[in-house]
């Protein structure tokens, strides 16, 4: 990474790979609710694009998350690129029979003949008090499609790489930009940039322990491993960016040098995205690992509103320390 | 206040069934709702309070009359936009507020938030955040007191934006099949979320749409008194009798932006100031004292009443401690047993 990027925020970053692709292919197109200028998304991800492409292909559309993904599977089956946006990921709820038995299926009903190129853009919540239907991770839920593939950045550069990559992309993707990081900024390469899908990046090298994670919960292992580094302990901090497909090598290859994992995520930790990595790296690593490999995701319950619960629902930096040091 | 092309019913009539003692319990409703509003958003303004909080300004004269035909056991769905309901259809000051502060004694002991506000006691059943999620509820809680024989009525209030998603229709058509006691109450603020009515639908008319369900519908002045107390009279006694569901649209206006603190950039200025010169609440009080000869003083009694009994449950939620620990975990099943371990 070159330090002498522009800095922007992660929502700018979006907005610059969106830019980029509808300048590159008039395929590309937007849809979802408020998306278009004034407003330019209630994140803030397609400001300004309405005003340069114009309404017809920056798209607001009524309330009905059913619609705006159906829309964009059907102007997909012969050819276009639609991003659609659901506001929430929590409204996935409503839009599920389009995802799960339309867009992540119509490949293979039709025999390869048909492919559904879109891309969903969603923002999740979490740690901020916005309840129990507006804060929900629910990547595992994603993951569980056959035929759908899923990113979740953590850096506005990831972002824009990702998101370039998705739009591109020849299958359907879930694009999850996490809130709570939507607003922090960091160095992003200017012009046309892409990251491939399924290959993890390693935000912070280290030996003893590995933190294997992704969006939101990044940033909360990197203070985890800040604090350890000053006790001694060295954790390093492997970013999935996707979780389908899943960089299984990148999780190998650093469990196998620290031997000792730690899986941390927003989703619920029973039956979530943890259980496949422990179950890989226990298999794969099978008597070189030197502690069970630990995972740490939501608590069992829908998200608490009240702070003081909130904030025990989520994995956190200190927990995560906790976790790390009492393993390493 | 510019509203959608169809004519309100009964705008501004007198009204028969509006007796002296209802026209003043309406005002004390609307007034506790005013009150409670402008003391949450004097609240969050300072730092003194920390919450989503979703302007129900402007249609406070909606739920005020609707629950002036409303008993107890009458079941009320509701919105995030939802605590002019809340407080119409009884559920308590004080717990309202302390749920609304994520606090103990809240309805939902501070689990739930002020998106979603339950209160079984008081009939008000569920408060969703999902735009539509609680119209097929509502449909099943009238179904049940068709089933159980009881001449219960279920009131489900929504906004304009909900009748473009898929669940509205599947529940007004179900409603209309099975002919079950609900009341479909379209709080038509002209806007969804950033998105102008005329914006997001060609239909002229929200009731003439949903009246091709085979129910009766009905576009009413939701700001207005008299025209609201009459029609919500003929649609929960239609619903009560057992003449099946009806729709109303009553129209609004939204006095500010969708929540607390977001932008209005999106709004006519003319016609949001225009609408505030006309706001429900200032414009009822003034026709009590000149239609309905009720004095200044009684009126003043009242809203002091109000104001103490408001800033008394903000006290209290502010004193009241957040849930403990333990909560995190309880509620999920109706025992802890079942919990994966
Ligand atoms: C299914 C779903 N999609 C999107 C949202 C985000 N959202 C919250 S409120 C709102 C606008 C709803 O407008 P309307 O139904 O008119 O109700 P109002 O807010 O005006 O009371 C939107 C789009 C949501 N809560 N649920
Ligand atoms: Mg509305």
């Amino acid at each position: 990474m070159t330090t002498d990027d522009p800095i922007h925020t992660l929502s700018e970053a979006v907005n610059q790979a969106m830019d980029i692709a509808m300048a590159e292919d008039p395929d590309v197109f937007a849809l979802g609710e408020d998306i278009e200028d004034p407003i330019g998304g209630v994140m803030k991800g397609t400001k300004g694009l309405s005003t340069k492409y114009g309404r017809e292909r920056v798209r607001n559309t009524p309330i009905s998350e059913q619609a705006i993904v159906g829309a964009a599977i059907g102007a997909s089956l012969v050819g276009m690129r639609p991003i659609a946006e659901v506001m929430l990921m929590d409204f996935f709820a409503v839009a599920m029979d389009q995802v799960a038995n339309h867009a992540a299926k119509l490949r293979y009903m039709s025999g390869g003949r048909t492919n559904v190129p879109i891309t969903i853009r969603t923002s999740v919540g979490g740690g901020r008090q916005f309840g129990a239907q507006h804060s929900q991770s629910l990547e595992a839920w994603m993951m569980h499609i056959p035929g759908l593939k899923v990113a979740v950045p953590s850096t506005p550069r990831d972002a824009k790489g990702l998101l370039y990559s998705c739009i591109f992309d020849d299958d359907p993707c879930i694009f999850m930009e996490t809130m709570s990081l939507l607003f922090t900024r960091g160095p992003v390469p200017p012009g046309r940039f892409e990251i491939p899908l399924g290959v993890a990046d390693v935000k912070r090298a280290g030996d003893d322990v590995s933190v294997v994670t992704w969006g939101w919960q990044v940033p909360e292992a990197l203070a985890a491993a800040e604090t350890l580094a000053d006790e001694g302990i060295s954790v390093e901090v492997v970013d999935l960016r996707t979780l389908v497909p899943l960089d299984r090598d990148a999780i190998l290859r650093s469990v196998a040098k620290t031997t000792r994992a730690v899986v941390v995520h927003a989703a619920t930790q029973f039956a979530g995205p943890g259980a496949e990595i422990a179950s890989l790296v226990g298999h794969e690593l099978f008597g070189r690992l030197s502690a069970p490999v630990e995972r740490m995701g939501a608590a069992y319950s829908p998200v608490p509103y009240a702070a003081e619960l909130e904030s025990l629902h989520y994995p956190e930096r200190k927990r995560i320390a906790a976790t790390i040091r009492a393993m390493a | 206040m510019t509203v959608s092309t169809t004519q309100p019913v009964g705008s501004g009539g007198s009204n028969e069934g509006l007796t002296d003692d209802a026209a003043l319990r309406i005002f004390r409703t609307v007034t506790t709702i005013r009150s409670t509003e402008d003391r949450i958003i004097r609240g969050l303004s300072s730092g003194e309070l920390r919450m989503t909080y979703y302007t129900v300004r402007g249609q406070e004269v909606i739920p005020a009359a609707i629950c002036e035909h409303l008993r107890r056991d009458d079941y009320m769905v509701t919105t995030y936009r939802g605590m002019h309901d809340c407080i119409a259809k009884g559920v308590p000051l004080d717990e309202l507020v302390a749920e609304m502060c994520g606090k103990v004694t809240g309805t939902s002991k501070g689990k739930g938030g002020p998106m979603h506000l339950s209160d079984p006691q008081s009939g008000l059943m569920v408060t969703t955040g999902v735009v539509g999620g609680g119209l097929p509820i509502a449909v099943g809680l009238a179904l049940s007191s068709k089933l159980r024989g009881t001449d219960q009525v279920t009131v489900v209030n929504f906004g304009d934006g909900a009748t473009s998603i898929g669940a509205t229709h599947e529940a007004c058509n179900l409603a209309a099949l099975w002919e079950v006691p609900v009341v479909f109450v379209c709080q038509n603020n002209q806007y969804g979320e950033h998105t102008k009515f005329a914006d997001y639908t060609r239909s002229p008319s929200l009731a003439e749409r949903f009246r091709g369900y085979g129910m009766e519908a009905r576009t009413v002045d939701g700001n207005s008194v008299p025209a609201m107390h009459e029609a919500a009279a003929e649609a929960i006694g239609a619903a009560r009798s057992g003449s099946g569901p009806v729709f109303l649209e009553c129209l609004t206006y939204r006095l500010g932006g969708h929540s607390f603190g977001a932008t209005t950039e999106y709004m006519d200025p003319d016609e949001l100031s225009q609408a505030e010169a006309n706001e429900p609440v200032g414009r009822y009080r003034r026709w009590l004292v000149d239609q309905r000869g009720i004095g200044e003083d009684v009126l003043a009694d009242i809203e002091a009443a109000v104001v103490s009994s408001v800033e008394a449950a903000v006290e209290a939620a502010k004193a009241s401690p957040p849930p403990a620990p333990e909560e995190l975990l309880t509620d999920v099943f109706s025992s802890v047993e079942a919990l994966p371990r």
